[in-house]
């Protein structure tokens, strides 16, 4: 119990006090401490809770913290509407005018006679989430600061170039410098993040969830539209407009939850629903909420436009917080989803995104955009898990936020390094990347293949997926991740391809990557490499107890024991091949062929007429089959059928009286 | 258990013997069908034979590594399949493998080596949900993925599967790469860029190779057996012919076809996995 306030309240006090840190080497110790005492507490947390399958636990002062909230909830409408106004952009206000009022207006009316016993719920699924954010969010904000250096040191340079064109003293120049480095607010923001990311993980009481819910989504506002360009302001825009439309069906969620259940917690809410009688109307508010927050077609492009911001935002978004949020919140409400409009929609978007998303992503030649896309295609996987509502899904769905935690944030920081040291973050660009930064190839590498290849992690999660779509009975869901899991398959690898491409005589740039950039890194191959040993622990030891509290029996799994020894096996040989012969021959080396004389260099032969001709290689990017904007177009029109349907039941079955 | 390893065993000594074998006999009636006479049934281990006695050269530290881990991995997923584990591990085990002979070819960053293998990408691509299907399919009709409990049952599985064995068969010339979808890499000198994705393998590890694809055409006809298996000896006799009948009808159509474009390929590989793919697991799923 006091763990959890600790853990909302301790990254709560470290972002204060780096927002008025201004001192590189004092924000460095800060940040690196701190990581150290979140990994270590939320281990603690989950260590010391290990037992419970499930704790419902009231707070003391639940009411006035309620209180609190509320207030602090005013203000922050109040700086999204004055925000909006200053930047034009009246859609933001709209939704906060809405909003904030009919909930309070709801909490002081209505929602004040009905007693909430217990705010916070401790289960498995809350540890398991605690143990993502607090390890891999706090790993990225140790990278943040080296990859904040460089960055920072980017703007020097185009600030003071800007000051001399403007003819101002060496003094004025300086101070402009000075006013320039906004890292104090990136790191509060980050931290901040953190915080409530924790509280909304740990939350019973909607209201409660509802208020961290809605500092994330501002949280990731600021972070999107840090660099304060035209078009970080307007990506930045459209990702709270999405999020405040979420926002609003969350809204909902809980008025209706509050008037015709009479309750506020999700843990009553799931057990009226086990019981047999619908909570469908709230369940499908509440999903469309975790919908948007998920970056789920048609609310792709906030996810996507996030990535003007500095690759740690992107890192952090991505893998262990805000998209997290939105998933976390359909997994928990997978038991009263199912074959209800509120499931059928969940899982129409999510396997109408996990398509087009992976055929979409075949189609960019831009790093961070390749990993946006299929971020919201496995997001998309995991939703139509927690949509299906059985035991083996969500099984999967959890398995796949573990493993893609994981990697997804592995890879983020890598293209975030090669970004800054190659100068480019476009995957053309990284060809022969194993000459020039032999390690960081590596670690890509790595990450890659955990999010595809057999034995590595993600494609343990799909293929439990697979099975558990079959044994629903679900067809389209089958043939969607048939087709997705192979366009996966094409993007991953021609990234790697180009990666494994051998250029002699590159200079080696590693040495010049930051030390916490590196730690990092090399702390996140370990943990995509012991996710891959560990799950069948995680699964017997966690997810089994979770799943059978909630859906009962659980006791035959998509990957038998059998299956499990192969996968590791399969790993060790992996392993033991790249130790024993990676990168080590005895045989001669001899150019390649070039259909006209090498130069020696393998990049330059001599065509016709004595000329040198350089030879630049592309890969494929099929653009008039899996063009991006059809792929979106499709995807979105599909999801768009499945909600409008699922709402208009909903609605017509409301109005009728049949609830 | 002992079974189990007397499988595998015996897959890992016969496959390419019989794969080598099965290549012979492909080189030969090819030959007959263009009106040559061809080369001895044993040609290809001749081939192989003599690829190891030639001189150790290579484009690159890193090559010989990944087309040793192909080679490792396709006998891996053929060892998974005959020791009757489950079907789904075949099939990722086996895209684990190309994906290490497609990176072979791009590591040599030649010309001629990448466009192959972004080809056989699109191969990969173009058959896998025809692939996963015939794993399910298998599923739904019988309740497991496993090999070793398919071939106990007492039905044979064709009668379900009629959609899904077809949707196989035709993805199975692009597995094969015989044309008209021999993208990547063909033995046809007259319709390949210089040698696909082979170009830049030499030697001991074009021999590799090539045992390599013996390994993948044995665990492809593997598939196909698996159709007719009712526990019977019959069953698995007619199992074997119309492997054999498969081979010949796709020796039949790489010589009848010119190589076509990558759309057609990918494209009429998709429309057909959803054609009769699909509508087989509808059909199972509701009947």
């Amino acid at each position: 119990m006091g763990t959890i306030v600790f853990l909302v309240g301790f990254p709560l006090i470290i972002a204060l006090a780096l927002l008025v840190v201004k001192a590189d080497s004092l924000r460095d110790i800060i940040v690196k401490l701190s990581a150290i005492v979140i990994i270590v507490v939320s281990i603690v947390f989950v260590v010391m809770n290990f037992s419970s399958t499930m704790e419902l636990v009231n707070m003391p002062y639940g009411e006035t913290i309620g209180y609190g909230m509320m207030a602090i909830e005013v203000c922050l409408a109040v700086v999204i509407i004055v925000l909006s106004i200053k930047y034009k952009k009246p859609l933001a206000a709209v939704f906060a005018i809405i909003q904030t009022p009919l909930l309070i207006w709801f909490e002081l009316t209505a929602g004040h006679h009905i007693e909430v016993a217990n705010n916070i719920c401790i289960d498995k699924l809350q540890m398991i989430m605690v143990l993502i954010i607090g390890i891999i969010g706090t790993l990225i904000c140790v990278y943040a600061i080296g990859y904040m250096k460089d960055f920072q040191k980017h703007e020097n340079e185009h600030v003071r170039e800007e000051a001399k064109a403007a003819g101002l003293s060496e003094e004025e120049i300086e101070a402009a410098v000075a006013k320039a480095d906004r890292r104090p607010w990136f790191f509060f923001l980050l931290f901040l993040f953190l915080a409530a990311m924790f509280g909304l993980v740990s939350s019973n009481n909607l209201i409660w969830m509802y208020f961290f819910w809605e500092i994330t989504s501002l949280c990731s506002f600021f972070l999107i539209g840090f660099t304060k360009t035209q078009e970080a302001i307007n990506n930045s825009f459209r990702a709270l407009v999405m999020n405040l439309f979420g926002g609003l069906g969350f809204v909902l969620g809980i008025i209706t939850l509050g008037s015709y259940y009479g309750t506020l917690e999700l843990s009553t809410m799931l057990t009226i629903g086990s019981m047999g009688y619908s909570v469908v109307v709230p369940a499908a508010f509440l999903a469309l909420a975790g919908i948007t927050k998920a970056a789920q077609m048609p609310f792709q492009s906030w996810l996507l436009g996030a990535m003007v911001a500095p690759t740690p935002t992107s890192a952090l978004l991505h893998s262990s917080t805000m998209v997290k949020a939105g998933v976390f919140l359909i997994i928990k409400l997978s038991p009263v989803l199912g074959f209800n409009w509120a499931g059928i929609m969940v899982m129409v978007v999510g396997g109408a995104t996990f398509v087009m998303a992976s055929f979409a992503a075949i189609s960019q030649s831009n790093a961070k955009r390749v990993l946006a896309y299929s971020t919201v295609a496995n997001l998309g996987l995991i939703t139509a898990c927690g949509g299906v509502g059985m035991a083996g899904a969500t099984w999967a769905g959890i398995m796949l936020i573990i493993f893609h935690a994981v990697t997804k944030s592995l890879l983020f920081l890598c293209v975030g390094t090669a970004e800054h040291q190659i100068g480019s973050r476009n995957i053309e660009d990284m060809d022969g990347l194993f000459e020039k930064m032999p390690k960081l190839a590596k670690y890509m590498l790595i990450g890659i293949a955990g999010m595809f290849l057999a034995p590595f992690g993600m494609l343990i999660g799909k293929w439990a997926t697979l099975v558990a779509f079959v044994d629903s009975g679900n067809i389209l869901l089958i043939v969607a991740i048939c087709f997705g899991s192979a366009a996966t398959a094409f993007y991953w690898t021609k990234w790697m391809g180009k990666l494994s491409a051998t250029m002699a005589g590159r200079e080696n740039i590693q040495g010049r990557v930051h030390k916490e950039e590196d730690t990092s890194q090399i702390i996140l191959v370990v943990l995509v490499v012991a996710a891959c040993l560990g799950f069948p622990l995680v699964s017997s030891e966690m997810l089994i107890p979770h799943l059978g509290a909630i859906f009962g029996d659980v006791t035959a799994l998509a990957l038998s024991t059998n299956n499990m020894i192969l996968m590791v096996i399969m790993l060790l040989a992996i392993v033991m091949l790249f130790a024993f012969y990676f990168g080590k021959t005895d045989k001669k080396i001899v150019p390649i062929y070039m259909a006209g004389v090498n130069e020696g260099d393998n990049l330059t032969f001599k065509g016709s007429m004595e000329k040198d001709v350089p030879v630049s290689l592309r890969n494929w990017y099929m653009d008039g089959i899996f063009g991006e904007k059809k792929m979106c177009l499709y995807g979105g029109i599909i999801s768009v059928i499945g909600m409008v349907l699922a709402f208009t039941f909903i609605v017509a079955a409301m109005l009728g009286g049949g609830m | 258990m002992l079974y189990m390893i007397f499988s595998i065993v015996a897959y890992l000594v016969l496959a390419p013997l019989v794969g080598g074998f099965l290549a012979g006999v492909d080189r030969k009636i090819t030959a007959r069908m263009q009106g040559r006479v061809g080369p001895p049934v044993f040609q290809p281990f001749y081939d192989v034979l003599k690829l190891i006695e030639k001189e150790d050269i290579t484009v690159n530290r890193v090559q010989d590594f990944y087309i040793l881990c192909f080679l490792v991995f396709t006998a891996v997923a053929g060892g998974i399949f005959f020791a009757g584990e489950s079907l789904l591990l075949v099939i990722f085990a086996l895209t684990l493998a190309s994906v290490f002979f497609i990176i072979a070819a791009f590591s040599s960053n030649s010309p001629y080596a990448q466009l192959g293998a972004e080809r056989e990408l699109l191969q990969v691509m173009a058959a896998e949900p025809m692939e996963l299907m015939v794993a399910i399919g298998f599923y739904m009709v019988i309740g497991t993925f496993d090999v070793s409990q398919i071939i106990q049952v007492g039905a044979m599985p064709l009668p379900y599967l009629i959609g899904i064995f077809l949707g196989l068969v035709y993805i199975l010339t692009i597995k094969f790469r015989k044309s008209p979808f021999d993208l990547s890499m063909s033995h046809h000198a007259h319709q390949e860029l210089v040698k696909g994705m082979t170009t830049e393998i030499s030697g001991k590890t074009l021999a590799m190779t090539e045992v390599a694809h013996w390994y993948e055409n044995i665990l492809l006809l593997g598939f196909i057996f698996l159709f007719f298996v009712n526990g019977t000896w019959w069953g698995a006799l007619i199992g074997v012919v119309v492997c054999l009948l498969a081979y010949f009808l796709e020796i039949l159509i790489d010589n009848s076809f010119a190589r076509m474009k990558w759309q057609i390929a990918f494209k009429s590989a998709w429309v057909v996995t959803i054609v009769v793919g699909v509508t087989n697991l509808l059909v199972l799923a509701f009947v």
